[in-house]
């Protein structure tokens, strides 16, 4: 019965093309919009996650000054950083993976007649560690190395790019400033950052060669941390805070002259407002949806008007009520249902093409294919039921009488 | 699925009207359109129900055709009182014994012929195959062979007529309620009409009720019922007029 009544419902709908379609197109248009903004907001939720997580999640960044962003907000009288803060922090707090103090200078690095501007960082070991730096070729520096701040260099792939091209850079020297500077590894290429700054436009060198041979001072400007994935990020940083107001001896109720950076934190915030973004465009295309189940209530209106008699025919040969509420239900459903289906496929085209112009990932999402096709069904259903109780509980002699 | 309503008499008339009144409205707008009647219709009978416009006639029909409830009396169909019958139930009734001729046909519209005489059939649950099977049969047995796939737009008014006797039919009902069946139609298409009607009644032992205004339809039938103001006249059976 059933399926009789699916079949005598799609062959209704063939019958009127032109007001079928124009009937489903509130919920084609609906679905398809929901579809789009949910696909394209997880597909920018989902790049700026990649993103920041190629910063390294697990990121902790301590800064001199205050944390406030834009003009005033950091305090020119903070003390810079030493190397032994770092050494504390690494020594006193459970729950790290590395620690690397960081200091860096804008510097003109030279190879035979190829010449770089570039940003030289000195830090050690940990520095590939926290920032998740992996290594195309040659090694990390050696213990020694570090020591004795020996003038030795690992490239990002920008810069060594710009002085060797494709040739091997292990091994040649290139010049910081004065400095004749061995190459001992280079880096994997990230690429740009989403905050469009070319991340592989570095070299880095030890922090001991940088403060003695190029800054000429022991001031570290930021250190990096990176926490193991299972210790408390919160508790870290709470222990970290209290650790640098001892050293830098701020009493009780001064405000702190440095601040902690959580990489996580900025995640959270960055991936939290596309995501409450992506739901508003959802929700607002949701309304569309509304909007075309009323279409679907008012042509299933007309049709039931227009189809008394066929009612009226029905019911005098036999048909109960509840058969022709599933009737015109199932037409309903079968409109509604096949709306969405044609908004799906409408809509993931939309946000492929959209991702594509807009650069970001094209993530499918099945929960929301389902979602709206479930809702689309649904609407079918709710704004269905009226027009066919309407039309279940018609009187069959008027019904016969009609028109 | 079976009606599991009443009790079923097998030896009682098929039809039996006792003291039958309708009223439509309430209080002084009240319209009484029938006062009283009583009928009886054994199984087999082929009855013309005659009269003027507002007699009552149509009220009766409706009856007959468990679309409606008398307002007081009985209404037994098979010894079932279906009076005390809820709306689903006395579709149970139409369903599985009752088939309907309507002056104006009632097809389906832009529905082939083959499918508006199945449609009975559809909601009796019956499986495709012999639905298709029974359907064909019925087409034929009304002389449409060959037209199956046309539409009611495509038929003219006689055929249209055959093919609602065919759906009427194809149930194999107890009793077919024919409403001025051939109301629209010329007087040779009328007489088609009848014989077709006749040769039912004759050969498949339907009951047939028909309404009618005109004396030579209703001379195809065994018995004539006159209502007049919501009352059966005089009774006589054709044998009487001869």
């Amino acid at each position: 019965m059933v399926w009789e009544t699916i079949l005598l419902a799609q062959r209704e709908i063939r019958r009127n093309v032109l007001r079928s379609s124009l009937t489903i197109l509130g919920i084609v248009i609906g679905v398809a919009a929901v579809i789009t903004m949910v696909t394209l907001g997880g597909g920018a939720t989902a790049q700026v996650a990649t993103e920041i997580s190629s910063l390294g999640t697990n990121l902790l960044q301590v800064h001199t000054g205050q944390g406030g962003r834009g003009p005033g907000g950091t305090r020119a009288q903070a003390d810079m950083f030493k190397v032994e803060d770092a050494e504390a922090i690494a020594r006193e707090i459970s729950g790290l993976e590395a620690v690397a103090p960081n200091a860096s200078q804008r510097i003109q690095t030279i190879y035979g007649n190829a010449n770089w501007s570039t940003s030289v960082v000195g830090s050690t070991n940990g520095f590939l560690l926290v920032r998740d730096w992996l290594l195309e070729s040659g090694r990390q520096f050696t213990d020694a190395e570090l020591r004795t701040g020996k003038a030795v260099c690992i490239l990002g792939s920008t810069v060594r790019k710009e002085l060797f091209g494709d040739r091997d850079p292990i091994g040649a020297s290139i010049r910081l400033q004065k400095i004749s500077c061995q190459v001992v590894g280079a880096f994997q290429s990230k690429g740009q950052s989403s905050f469009g700054a070319d991340q592989d436009d570095f070299v880095l060198i030890p922090l001991r060669a940088f403060q003695r041979r190029i800054a000429g001072s022991t001031d570290v400007s930021t250190i990096f941390i990176s926490t193991k994935e299972s210790g408390s990020v919160e508790s870290i940083k709470h222990n970290i805070e209290r650790l640098l107001r001892e050293r830098r001896r701020i009493v009780n109720g001064e405000e702190d002259d440095f601040h902690l950076h959580d990489m996580r934190e900025i995640m959270n915030t960055l991936t939290g407002t596309t995501r409450v973004l992506t739901a508003l465009l959802g929700a607002v295309a949701a309304v569309s949806l509304l909007v075309g189940g009323i279409g679907i209530m008012n042509i299933m209106l007309v049709s039931v008007t227009e189809r008394t008699r066929e009612i009226g025919i029905r019911l005098a040969i036999g048909a109960v009520e509840k058969e022709v509420l599933l009737q015109f239900l199932i037409e309903a459903v079968v409109l509604s249902c096949f709306g969405g289906i044609i908004g799906i496929v409408l809509g993931l085209v939309a946000a492929a093409a959209g991702a594509q112009a807009l650069k970001v990932p094209f993530v499918f999402n099945p929960g929301i294919v389902v979602v709206a096709f479930v809702f689309s069904a649904a609407v079918g259903v709710v704004f269905g039921y009226f027009p066919a109780r309407k039309a279940a509980r018609l009187d069959p002699i008027e019904a016969l009488r009609h028109e | 699925m079976k009606p599991t309503v009443g009790e079923k008499s097998e030896n009682g008339p098929l039809i039996e009207l006792r003291a039958v009144t309708k009223v439509y409205g309430m209080g002084r707008a009240a319209m009484r359109a029938l006062r009283g009647i009583d009928l009886t219709i054994a199984q087999g009978e082929f009855v013309a129900v005659m009269g003027p416009s507002g007699s009552g006639k149509s009220t009766c029909m409706n009856i007959l055709g468990c679309l409606d409830t008398p307002t007081s009396g009985d209404y037994l169909f098979q010894g079932i009182a279906v009076g005390k019958l809820n709306r689903n139930q006395r579709a149970m009734l139409r369903r599985h014994y009752l088939g309907f001729v309507f002056q104006g046909y009632n097809l389906l519209n832009r529905t082939s012929a083959l499918e508006n005489i199945e449609l009975p059939l559809i909601y009796r649950g019956t499986p495709v195959d012999k639905r298709r099977a029974m359907a064909l049969e019925a087409l034929y047995a009304v002389g449409l062979r060959g037209w199956e796939a046309h539409t009611p737009g495509e038929l003219s008014g006689g055929q249209q007529q055959r093919v609602a006797i065919a759906r009427a039919i194809v149930t194999n009902p107890r009793v077919l309620l024919a409403d001025e069946p051939t109301g629209n139609l010329d007087s040779a298409r009328s007489r088609e009409i009848m014989e077709l009607l006749t040769a039912f009644n004759r050969d498949r032992g339907i009951t047939i009720v028909m309404v009618t205004h005109e004396p030579g339809m209703a001379s195809y039938a065994k018995r004539q019922v006159y209502f007049k103001d919501g009352l059966i006249g005089n009774r006589s059976s054709r044998e009487d007029t001869l």
